[in-house]
């Protein structure tokens, strides 16, 4: 899986600007991850590729099209030296895996990744890195894994 | 065990003798915010969910981020809401403000909970309440139980003294403080600002300092409230105080009397100089308004600085008050006919250009000196742009010459 490898502080309108979000619709979203900050990600994502930043990924709006941007683009899962809270939970909310890794340093922009999200085991075999992740709790991998909260909540019947 | 003000108010609203840092409660929400952008979303998710609302009355709906709408899609949005208001009689359809300003006049008490799908919920905290921003999906899940979880946050004290010298404002006091904490120096933690610079202060200069919390990471911002709190809102509520004995994570100490002018350059929020070093720097666009800084006592001052002044040649001074009340008393205050009288345009009150939807969109290479509470890249307009972010008296001051100004040069 190709790294698309992200800085610090990347905030929700690095994301998606707010000019891009006026829809629900993942697939509109989606066309427009990243889509300023770096215009060549939409075109060339591939599905389960994987981004890579530095600490506090996805500062700044409330805005669920962010996560839902980047998941409609197809990225497996986002890894990150830390998130910032809002956008953490709304990952968790709508079924995009992220995982804390407190150092990414040696990962690259262009390196193809393993991730396994129960371990926490990180690698980029081609260089020889191996890192560790914190693997989210597990019921929260299974809230991820079904989708997000509410199809998790409708699959318990809760809903 | 002694508590935070935090603590408390989440321990009263989850039924807990007491709460500490760290826990996971189960809270009652007060009040429930959503916006005509985060909204549709929301609505969407409490559909899935399947439900009515918990109570029609304690749901706040708010058209600010693109009303009135400014393009096909914005009017889609407001219809689903529109549709959601009126299917579920929601009884607080709001048109006539930024969402933040409205919760602060006509709803929120000291004591409550309150989320909003908006990071910048947390400025209802100025109120002595608990107030955070959320995503959709959990704003559904307020929506549909009036319920919501929530990781008491650890708590750090920002105490502030001393007072504002002349041209410095509570904008450039908390700009000190993102520059001092930093973007992600409050982390997942609640800040709470105490000290005799806040108890002075005006309800609306703390809703400045929780409006900006969550520019440093931060889940809330919280004020304890006064008397003050109680003539601005017209509520009782409950007041709540931190123990003396309170753990505080962290201690900042900020001494106003001692601060100039403040400013955040682009792109982010914690690259905070002073005005005097960013000075002789060409604005295109001078940006007053917003849940920072759009409130009757931000227009008094910038109405101070432009009697008898024009905007210069080249320069676009918009100004948006933060809702009609503040409008409403502007223009009895004849400070709406002063900023015309400059060159300014005043635009009703909404989000305005803040979010770069409407109202004062940046082209390439055009810059901004604003009173909002972001500088993030593109955030107005064009990946090009540049948004500097300063108090009102210092974007007023910087409107007449055309390059950013101290203010304290020309008042």
């Amino acid at each position: 899986m190709r790294v698309w490898r992200f800085g610090n502080d990347v905030n929700t309108d690095l994301i998606i600007p707010g000019r891009y979000n006026i829809t629900t619709d993942p697939v509109e979203l989606g066309k427009a991850a990243f889509i300023e900050h770096r215009p060549d990600f939409t075109g060339n994502v591939k599905p389960g590729d994987v981004i890579v930043a530095g600490r506090n990924f996805g500062c700044g709006s409330s805005r669920e099209h962010a996560p839902i941007a980047i998941k409609a683009a197809g990225v497996s899962v986002v890894l990150a030296e830390s998130f910032a809270r809002i956008f953490l939970r709304n990952a968790i909310n709508i079924g995009l895996p992220v995982m804390v890794c407190p150092s990414l340093c040696d990962v690259e922009d262009g390196d193809d990744i393993e991730v396994d999200l129960t371990t926490g085991e990180i690698g980029v075999p081609a260089r020889g890195v191996k890192l560790r992740g914190e693997p989210l709790p597990v019921f929260i991998q299974k809230i991820v894994e079904k989708g997000g909260l509410i199809p998790f909540l409708r699959e318990k019947g809760y809903v | 065990m002694e508590q935070t003000l935090t603590e408390k108010i989440l321990a009263r609203k989850s039924g807990a003798p007491e709460v500490s840092a760290g826990e996971y409660i189960v809270s009652d929400v007060d009040w429930v915010m959503i916006h005509d952008s985060t909204g549709p979303l929301s609505i969407q998710g409490l559909r899935e969910i399947g439900t009515p609302v918990f109570n029609k009355d304690r749901v706040v709906v708010v058209f600010d981020h693109f009303f009135p709408a400014p393009n096909v899609n914005a009017a889609r949005m407001h219809k689903i809401s529109r549709s959601f208001v009126a299917a579920e009689d929601v009884s607080c359809l709001r048109l006539d403000g930024v969402c933040h300003q409205l919760l602060a006049e006509d709803y929120v008490a000291p004591g409550d909970v309150v989320v909003g799908a908006d990071s910048h919920t947390c400025t209802l905290g100025a109120l002595g309440a608990f107030s955070t921003g959320m995503g959709s999906t959990d704003i559904a899940g307020v929506l549909s139980t009036g319920k919501t979880w929530f990781r008491v946050p650890e708590s750090m004290r920002v105490n502030i003294t001393g007072e504002d010298a002349p041209g410095v404002y509570t904008k450039d006091v908390v700009l000190e403080a993102a520059r001092r904490i930093t973007a992600e120096g409050a982390l997942y933690r609640s800040i709470e600002y105490t000290g005799d610079y806040v108890e002075k202060a005006s309800v609306s200069n703390r809703l400045t300092l929780c409006n900006m919390a969550v520019e440093m990471g931060a889940k809330n911002g919280v004020v304890e409230a006064d008397a003050k709190t109680q003539q601005f809102t017209g509520r009782k509520g409950v007041i709540l105080h931190s123990d003396p004995e309170a753990h505080y994570v962290e201690n900042v100490c900020i001494d106003a009397s001692g601060l100039e002018p403040m400013i955040a350059c682009p792109p982010v929020v914690d690259n905070v100089k002073t005005v005097a070093e960013e000075a002789g720097r060409c604005i295109d666009q001078a940006f007053i308004g917003t849940c920072t800084n759009g409130r009757l006592d931000d227009l008094t001052v910038v109405a101070g600085i432009l009697k008898n002044r024009r905007v210069a040649p080249g320069v676009r001074l918009i100004v948006v008050p933060a809702s009609y009340r503040v409008q409403q008393e502007a223009q009895r205050m004849g400070i709406v006919d002063i900023i015309h009288e400059a060159g300014g345009v005043v635009l009703a009150p909404s989000c305005g250009p803040c979010i770069g939807r409407h109202g004062g969109v940046l082209d390439e290479n055009e810059v901004c000196l604003s009173s909002q509470n972001r500088n993030f890249t593109g955030r107005m307009g064009h990946p090009g742009s540049e948004i500097y972010l300063a108090s009102p008296a210092t974007i007023a001051a910087s409107a007449v010459t055309g390059v950013i100004t101290d203010p304290r040069e020309i008042l």
